[in-house]
């Protein structure tokens, strides 16, 4: 049973566009999807390694950025009167390098970040995604500023059988998406249950412990960040060519909660947390704006969040499966739950 | 010459403003250790209370000042008590969290009540400004930094010959051994938040009608006093009155002469720099406060 | 014919501003020895472990492991050298099973690379098979395999400190620094303690301990270290230091045999 219940989410999510004609929520589920691996890439970081990054919306914008620009091209002065030009390249092009400018963002700000911890942490990767944002805002030579990046480019892809295909239509970005998406969970779920991960773990719980048995806590901080990073920046590009339009606003903090907001409620350090709390909050101001203004909705967040840590701070998941636990232990017995559950956390 | 000396008036009234909002931050982030999204959105209380009470109210300019800060104050105190105290000894991502749900929820507040439309705060004080040579400080400016300075010093003396001063001096430095020593640290922590928070609506009040009040004015103000923290230390007063001056003369110098657009860039490139190379900030003394 | 030494502390001081918790340090290790280090609280233990290990930097002095100077140095790396200590408090991963410690302890002899991991390489695979055969050795050898699936912070507070131990094992360690090992044991934990200590040694690794319990690091240890406020004030085997009267002036000083 365990093993069929991922080939059955695998074909629920293969056939999503087939059952949900409505475009509108169609496009939600897509924006939803994009929204998710952000998330997933953050749970990386603020999950499994422990580290609250309230930045991650600079690699998603990095991303956005990078993409956009080495699709559309750019022309710039630097200081010192060297001229960068950049023609057009393709928009898979541009895919592949917002995911490498965003990784290696990540490296930087990862080196630099984790010279402190704690709440200095915290402040300086709000910061740092802050100073982006302005960059973003005030270079207009390269970004146009609050004109916005207009006109991206979608995807084209060789299929074999179809030939070069572009994808405007709602549909064929959903399957890009899903499977982006999949790959991204693979890449998550191989990491984490991997030494790599439980070194990660480890250095979360007590780092002098970990680094008392030859873990490098640094290293492996800085490459969760790069790691996460370099995700981001794919949902990121995913992003910009879907909306084909980013401005400076992409960088907003309120992004980066949104997605914070995801990952915590869902279950941090949990692989289906982002995704449940994605779900849910990628869908809820659908529901929510038939009845209520767009302030009401962030109060609902807010007070929905503050309601979460205190009734359960683990997240959704960890709830569900302690109540599936509980069940199960009802029904057969304590021992074999135990063991049973234990198997589940060395997963 | 005369522009620089602009410059530096312009920096040293806006400094003072900052000064308190750093030192309200620094006395909750000191003492209780709690990343404090709020803060700016006190600031934007303390703002919208001063307007409020003028506009719909019909209030003293002056009273409404007084009263905006005893509102800041109290919901303080009603945020330490209802969020932060059940959480007493929860790891600090879990208060965070609930700080920002509080932010959230503030912000969306304003927004909701009064619109997203910049709100004009009116003031008693003439419209022309006072000219000291070639300098010219506007009477409502002039106010502000009398009133700021006031502040800090009243602070000041609050928190080095008071009884409350000093249970929060202790409480900064062991909390353990000042609970021993019969200090009640839970009502330490409501009314450092109250107080905390009071200025945060004070350097508002005080600046709402300088500039506009609109719901994010809060976001920006609360980077910039985390900034004026690190800078300063974290439970240092002195450190966070120069702090804030020194951020308003980076931030005036920078935008006067280099770029205005990165101007707000200013503070968190000083956060960024600061905790990279001296995280415990340029004035740190070892763990004291006042 | 007497044992090469692998460890050697050469003028150690330690200030603390004013205060100074440990003046000059000296003294050394050889191979395949059990060394006791003890002495009244606050005496300089803690610090001077803390020294070796490198969680803090001595104010002067140098710490070498096997010739190469551990100056500088972060603790990982000289973890990685051979060097490991356990934790007094904190000994464990809490939110973890206790087969999961001893995984985290190997990490270090696991041979798989980041690009094995992502793209699911046999090599990978071969890997955490090693390390989970590695593991059970291991929990077997001090005694936890019954525990493999609980909860590290589930356990009683001996079977911790012996897990402790365990996690420092799976570093595989050439010498191994107890943080007093057996603090809040009863008898039967000390005994079992004692004689995994010996098993150790017996195995090739050079073990040097912090301890207030008496009669566990006398009869432990083939050479004993006593310091007080700072300085070493008696070295030699355990009959020696028993009846020396510096030693006992120190304690007695204190108040209590067993400090």
């Amino acid at each position: 049973m365990k093993r069929l219940l991922p080939l059955l989410w695998v074909l629920v999510i293969a056939t999503v566009p087939l059952w949900l004609r409505d475009q509108y929520f169609l496009h939600v589920t897509i924006t939803t999807a994009i929204f998710i691996i952000a998330a997933m890439s953050l749970n990386l970081l603020l999950g499994y390694t422990g580290q609250l990054s309230l930045g991650h919306v600079a690699f998603f914008g990095i991303g956005a950025y990078a993409s956009a620009l080495t699709t559309l091209g750019f022309n710039v002065e630097l200081p010192g009167g060297l001229s960068i030009v950049h023609t057009p390249w393709p928009a898979v092009a541009g895919f592949v390098i917002g995911v490498i400018v965003a990784g290696l963002s990540g490296y930087a700000i990862g080196k630099l970040s984790f010279k402190v911890r704690g709440a200095y942490f915290v402040i300086v990767t709000i910061s740092f995604a802050e100073v982006t944002r302005l960059v973003a805002l005030n270079w207009v030579e390269l970004t146009q500023g609050p004109l916005a990046l207009t006109n991206i480019p979608p995807y084209t892809l060789w299929i074999p059988g179809i030939g070069e295909y572009e994808f405007w239509n709602k549909t064929a970005y959903y399957y890009l998406v899903a499977v982006i998406g999949l790959l991204a969970y693979v890449i998550i779920k191989r990491l984490v249950n991997s030494r790599i991960g439980r070194a990660m773990v480890a250095l979360k719980e007590n780092e002098s412990l970990a680094s008392s048995v030859g873990i490098d806590v640094t290293r492996y901080l800085v490459l969760a960040a790069v790691v996460s990073a370099a995700m981001a920046g794919a949902a990121g590009s995913l992003y910009a060519h879907y909306v084909k339009i980013i401005d400076p606003d992409i960088f907003l903090f309120i992004y980066t909660v949104t997605m914070v907001i995801m990952v915590i409620t869902g279950g941090k350090g949990t692989l289906a947390g982002p995704i449940v709390g994605g779900v849910i909050f990628g869908f809820m101001p659908v529901i929510v704006r038939s009845f209520a203004a767009p302030a009401v909705q962030w109060i609902l967040y807010g007070a929905l969040m503050i309601v979460i840590v205190f009734v359960l701070p683990q997240g959704i998941v960890p709830a569900i499966e302690r109540w599936a636990s509980s069940w199960r232990r009802s029904r057969v017995g304590n021992d074999a739950v135990v063991l049973a559950g234990s198997k589940v956390r060395e997963e | 010459m005369d522009e620089l000396l602009q410059h530096v008036v312009n920096a040293v009234i806006l400094g003072s403003t900052y000064a308190l909002l750093g030192i309200g931050l620094t006395l909750i982030f000191g003492i209780m250790r709690v990343v404090n999204f709020t803060h700016g959105e006190l600031y934007a209380l303390g703002a919208y209370a001063v307007f409020f009470l003028e506009v719909s109210l019909g209030v003293n300019f002056f009273l409404a000042l007084v009263i905006a800060v005893i509102v800041g104050c109290a919901v303080g105190a009603a945020i330490e008590f209802v969020l932060l105290r059940p959480l007493l000894d929860a790891d600090i991502d879990t208060t965070m969290l609930v700080m920002i749900g509080a932010w959230i929820v503030m912000q969306n507040t304003e927004l909701l009540y009064w619109g997203g439309v910049s709100k004009a705060v009116m003031t008693p004080f003439p419209e022309e400004p006072l000219q000291i040579g070639p300098v010219f400080v506007s009477w409502l400016r002039l106010f502000v930094l009398v009133m700021a300075l006031v502040l800090i010093g009243a602070t000041y003396v609050l928190i080095n010959w008071t009884k409350l001063g000093k249970a929060m001096r202790a409480t900064f430095q062991d909390r353990d051994t000042a609970a021993l020593m019969g200090v009640n640290i839970k009502g330490i922590y409501t009314a450092t938040f109250a107080i905390g928070s009071g200025l945060a609506a004070a350097a508002g009040a005080l600046l709402g009608p300088v500039f506009l009040v609109t719901p994010s004015m809060g976001d920006l103000a609360s980077l910039k006093a985390f900034a004026i923290v690190i800078l300063g230390g974290l439970g240092n007063i002195t450190g966070a009155t120069l702090g804030g001056f020194i951020l308003a003369f980076v931030e005036e110098i920078g935008a006067g002469y280099i770029s205005s657009g990165y101007r707000d860039a200013m503070g968190f490139l000083i956060i960024i720099i600061v905790l990279l190379f001296k995280p415990t900030g340029l004035f740190a003394r070892a763990e004291r406060i006042g | 014919m007497q044992a090469d030494i692998v460890l050697s502390i050469e003028h150690v001081a330690v200030h603390f501003g004013g205060l100074i918790a440990i003046f000059d340090l000296n003294f050394d290790v050889r191979e395949g020895e059990i060394v006791g280090l003890i002495g009244p609280n606050g005496a300089g233990k803690t610090t001077a472990f803390n020294v070796i290990t490198g969680f803090l930097r001595p104010t002067s002095g140098n710490v070498r492991y096997r010739s190469t100077s551990l100056s500088g140095l972060k603790p990982h790396e000289i973890a990685k050298l051979g060097l490991v200590r356990t934790f007094q408090r904190t000994s464990v991963f809490q939110n973890n099973s206790v087969f999961q410690n001893v995984l985290i302890g190997l990490h270090d002899r696991g041979r798989s690379t980041l690009w094995d991991t992502l793209l699911a390489l046999p090599r990978e695979g071969r890997s955490e098979q090693e390390l989970v055969q590695d593991a059970h050795e291991i929990l077997q050898l001090v005694g936890l395999e019954q525990r493999a699936s609980e909860l590290a912070g589930t356990l009683p507070y001996g079977e911790q400190r012996l897990l402790g131990i365990a996690l420092a094992l799976a570093a595989k360690p050439s010498m191994l620094l107890l943080d007093e090992p057996v603090s809040g044991m009863n008898a039967s934990e000390t005994a079992r303690c004692m004689k995994l200590v010996e098993k150790i040694r017996g195995s090739g690794v050079t073990i040097l301990l912090v301890e207030h319990d008496m009669p566990m690091v006398m009869q432990v240890s083939d050479r004993i270290v006593v310091l007080n406020y700072g300085r070493i004030i008696a070295e030699g085997p355990p009959a020696a230091i028993q009846n020396d009267p510096e030693v006992i002036r120190a304690y007695l000083g204190q108040g209590k045999k067993r400090a």
